[in-house]
């Protein structure tokens, strides 16, 4: 549409990412990297998607559109499955990575801590799943037009921007309870992750009714933002001595003794 | 992975696939328009003419402009500006842009919707007095016959093609598409009941950017290679070929004067324009000229030998803007560059506009001015001037006998003079719609046969002129079938099988479109475009033999643009032949004439005189993209809030984010965390 919606939407997308990254990344080189290595990981698990689905679709039928469809359930299908598997095999890089490390540096302890990979790696994914997501998209709404002259909804451009905030902190959010599951060998868990991810994706086929596919996801999103809150450490009563501003040598002090 | 990426990449994919526009979301958006002709801008050494739009198009929201009272909404009382005004075919000739312009902060461009068929009224973007400032008449010669004081040629004139416009200015025929955009205004920005149309409202996106500005100098000077931002330049001068031919062989390697050699020239011109590019059927005001003297040059074939003087037909090209092609050709004669000189000059015989309707007759025009010596039997008693014609050109460097050929007595009768709608059906050319192509070819129209009398009438003159006996005047008679493909040719479709016989298969193709205008020259050489082209191929063949066995090696087999092998007398042309029946084969052969080009760019741009008064100095503006497009737009509002929503959310983000993130270790201190994890 303009300048406007374009950077309405652009800090809509990305507002939580980039202040994520800018308060908690952006001053550790080594999460860094491993932010980079994660959204790398996830762009290789879209590309061999990618690759499937195209030859798919080269050797099917063109002109039934019932056949397209399938197609397309078929590649979400497949591209939610290779990104999970993806993230197990990060996952199984970043503890042999943590090893090497450990071997390597001089001190005891490791300088990364496995949830802190969690955290950043679903950060990765989620960036560059949300950056592919949406930056086409965001390409057209600086021109000077909007949707709708074939009659689809005017909201496409919010809607996008809405559902890749969600996507991106879903990813991170996934992250973080994967690799917990992972080292508790909780496989249950680790199913779940990936039925909800399926089912999160699969809500996008309703589009362009687009509350039926923004509420669920942000209900959805609520609630795996309170799994992986529990998932990392928090409870409620960490809740509450935060709001009651209790400071932190009130808190060692009262510390129980494991 | 969301659906959103995925159809990315569904589309992204596809795209790679088909070749075009690769972004769905932008299939979403915008509908483009196919077809368009823009009005581009031109310069002379003191002004620019034409339209301009800003460096990405402007922007404006559709209004259909039904009848005169909507203009108001445009100019004064709509509350979204700017507009994009449709002009409907019926308003399309009966309005003037000028309250267009006056209120060009609220107009953003016009789409005008070409007609299905010529207003009855008439209508001319040119001038009233046409190329007043460089003909012959002036304060020196004929000071009372100057700037149409005796006879306004063209009433019907308007000017607009003359006039700047600040908005782009395009034009659309009537089709599918249009009715696409009659369809959104309709559903979107209709005001009911005088309640203001809601958002979001249709509107459309025109660019032409042009990059030359100010006048010929001024672009000329930026086409310089040292000036960086355009690096191709931002102009050309407008340029192409004059086409000639004579009737005996001349030796044109020597240029200059020839002794003994006495020369009849038989002019016409070769190119029209309209309001906008590219657009120039030029029937009356070009086609019926030159397919006259075509076939005058076909019916003097077989009678020219035994003459005593040399008829030299020539088809200027560039006439419309102030006589390129001819002043340029004067301009050579006059330097000792041609192959004859003015001295060799005996008389001149030109043919202007000559289409005859049911009651209309043939008029000799001559200068009252100059002496007359000419032979010409009829003499006209009315002290009128010329009416705009090459033949001025020489006049100014010498007086030379000479007449005009018209069909007008004083005013034109063209009431289409240089517009879209001096086409076809104004001829009247009117071929049934159930005849095959190749039926219409064949057929003979009325007008063709009235046609074919005015070239009978112009070669009997030219014999008469060039030494013929009066006795053997009668056996002169023009074909009336030849006339008739011709017009069809030029006129209606130029792929057909007359002409496919007399070009080249390879370039069959490339002349799909005719049009009668002067197309710019590129990197400074001029370019000889298509009707030049076509002139000189059929010219080839009505006037010349085929060559004999020694002479085939001459025959260029290569592109349509050295078609002609030159020479120093003779030129050849590959001509392709009748296809031979039951076979796709064709019986090709070469043909040797007497037919060549010599430039058409006009003596200003030779001298570099960017400025001068006594020659043409028309340039085109260069320009990148030429496209529009037609989109919904959401209201302001909508926008702001979107960018306000957007800036709330990151600065809330950022809040929260620090406040966790200061306090995590009381947050996330929980019992449950592994022993090995530090923080």
């Amino acid at each position: 549409m303009t300048a406007a919606v374009f950077f309405g939407c652009t800090f809509i997308a990305f507002g939580p990412a980039i202040a994520l990254f800018l308060f908690t990344i952006a001053r550790e080189p080594l999460r860094v990297i491993f932010l980079i290595a994660g959204a790398f990981f996830w762009l290789v698990s879209l590309l061999l998607s990618s690759l499937v689905w195209f030859i798919s679709v080269q050797i099917s039928n063109k002109e039934s559109a019932a056949q397209q469809k399938g197609l397309l359930i078929f590649g979400v299908v497949l591209s939610v499955l290779l990104q999970e598997t993806f993230r197990f095999g990060y996952y199984k890089l970043l503890k042999k990575a943590n090893e090497g490390l450990l071997t390597l540096s001089q001190e005891e302890t490791m300088p990364i801590s496995i949830r802190q990979l969690a955290y950043v790696s679903g950060l990765g994914f989620g960036f560059m799943s949300g950056a592919f997501s949406v930056v086409n998209i965001l390409a057209d709404s600086a021109g000077p037009g909007t949707v709708g002259i074939h009659g689809d909804s005017q909201h496409y451009f919010l809607s996008s921007a809405f559902m890749t905030m969600a996507i991106i902190l879903l990813h991170m959010f996934w992250g973080v309870v994967f690799f917990d599951a992972c080292e508790k060998r909780c496989w249950w868990a680790v199913g779940l992750v990936v039925v909800i991810h399926l089912v999160v994706s699969c809500l996008t086929f309703q589009n362009p009714d687009y509350t039926a596919t923004l509420v669920p996801a942000y209900v959805i999103l609520f609630g795996m933002g309170v799994w992986a809150f529990y998932t990392a450490g928090g409870s409620l009563r960490n809740i509450k001595l935060c709001l009651t501003c209790k400071d932190k040598d009130f808190l060692l002090s009262n510390h129980r003794p494991r | 992975m969301d659906l959103l990426s995925d159809k990315w990449i569904v589309n992204v994919v596809l795209c790679l696939l088909f070749v075009g526009n690769c972004n769905s979301v932008e299939k979403k958006i915008y509908i483009n328009l196919n077809e368009t002709f823009p009005c581009v801008r031109l310069l002379n050494a003191t002004h620019q003419i034409g339209c301009q739009s800003s460096l990405s198009g402007d922007v404006g929201v559709l209004h259909l402009l039904e009848s005169e009272e909507n203009l108001d909404w445009v100019l004064r009382t709509g509350p979204n500006p700017p507009y994009m005004v449709i002009l409907e075919s019926t308003l399309f000739t009966r309005y003037r842009p000028c309250s267009l312009k006056n209120g060009s902060s609220r107009v953003a461009g016009v789409l005008a919707v070409q007609p299905t068929s010529n207003p009855p009224e008439g209508f001319s973007p040119h001038t009233s007095c046409p190329n007043e400032n460089t003909g012959v008449y002036s304060e020196t010669y004929g000071p009372s016959y100057a700037h149409c004081n005796v006879t306004m040629w063209n009433p019907l004139g308007t000017g607009i093609s003359y006039e700047e416009f600040d908005f782009p200015i395009f034009s659309v025929k009537d089709d599918n598409d249009t009715e696409v955009i009659r369809r959104c205004y309709m559903e979107h920005n209709r005001a009911v009941n005088g309640s203001t149309p809601q958002y979001p409202l249709c509107a459309m996106q025109l660019m032409s950017h042009m990059a030359a500005v100010t006048d010929t100098a001024t672009c000329m000077r930026r086409n310089a290679p040292t000036f960086s931002l355009a690096p191709d330049g931002v102009c050309d001068p407008l340029g192409d070929a004059n086409i000639w031919a004579s009737t005996k062989p001349l030796n044109s390697s020597t240029k200059g004067h020839k002794d003994g050699v006495s020369v009849v020239i038989a002019a016409t011109k070769l190119d029209s324009r309209s309001f906008f590019f590219d657009v120039a059927p030029g029937a009356d005001s070009a086609a019926t000229g030159l397919v006259a003297l075509l076939a005058a040059a076909s019916a003097l074939h077989n009678a020219t030998a035994e003459l005593n003087r040399t008829i030299l037909y020539t088809f200027f090209n560039g006439e419309t803007f102030d006589y390129i092609g001819s002043s340029r050709m004067v301009y050579d004669m006059a330097k000792n560059d041609f192959t004859v000189d003015l001295d060799n000059i005996h008389s001149i015989l030109e043919v202007g506009q000559v289409a005859l309707g049911p009651d209309s007759r043939l008029w000799l025009h001559s200068d009252p001015v100059s002496k007359r010596n000419s032979s010409v039997n009829v003499e006209p008693n009315v002290t009128q001037p010329l009416p705009p014609s090459s033949f001025q050109r020489f006049l100014l460097e010498r007086p030379i006998p000479g007449v005009v050929i018209e069909n007008h007595q004083t005013s034109f009768t063209n009431k289409y003079y240089q517009s879209m709608f001096d086409n076809a059906e104004y001829l009247k050319l009117n071929y049934p719609p159930n005849l095959t192509p190749e039926e219409q070819l064949e057929l003979v129209t009325d007008s063709a046969k009235a046609l074919t009398e005015v070239a009978t009438t112009v070669a009997r003159g030219l014999y008469l002129q060039a030494g013929g006996e009066l006795a053997q005047m009668s056996r002169i008679q023009a074909d009336s079938e030849l006339v008739s493909k011709m017009l069809y040719t030029f006129l209606v479709r130029v792929n057909n099988s007359w002409f496919d016989q007399l070009v080249k298969s390879d370039w069959t193709g490339v002349l799909s479109e005719l049009m009668l205008y002067e197309i710019n020259t590129s990197e400074r050489k001029v370019k000889t475009t298509e009707p030049a082209l076509m002139v000189q191929c059929i010219l080839a063949n009505l006037t010349g033999s085929i060559a004999n066995i020694t002479e085939v090696y001459f025959c260029p087999f290569s592109s349509p643009n050295f078609l002609f092998l030159c020479c120093q007398i003779y030129s050849y042309l590959w001509v392709q032949g009748p296809v031979r029946p039951n076979s796709t084969e064709r019986d090709s052969f070469c043909v040797r004439s007497l037919v060549r080009q010599s430039k058409a760019l006009s003596p200003a741009f030779e001298l570099s005189e960017y400025t001068s008064k006594n020659y043409s100095t028309w340039a085109e503006s260069r320009w990148s993209a030429i496209k529009g497009r037609i989109f919904l737009v959401a209201s302001h509002d909508l926008e702001m809030l979107t960018l306000g929503v957007g800036v709330g959310v990151l600065l809330m983000s950022l809040l929260l984010t620090y406040i966790v993130s200061s306090k995590a270790d009381i947050l996330f201190s929980s019992g449950r965390e592994p022993t090995n994890a530090t923080y």
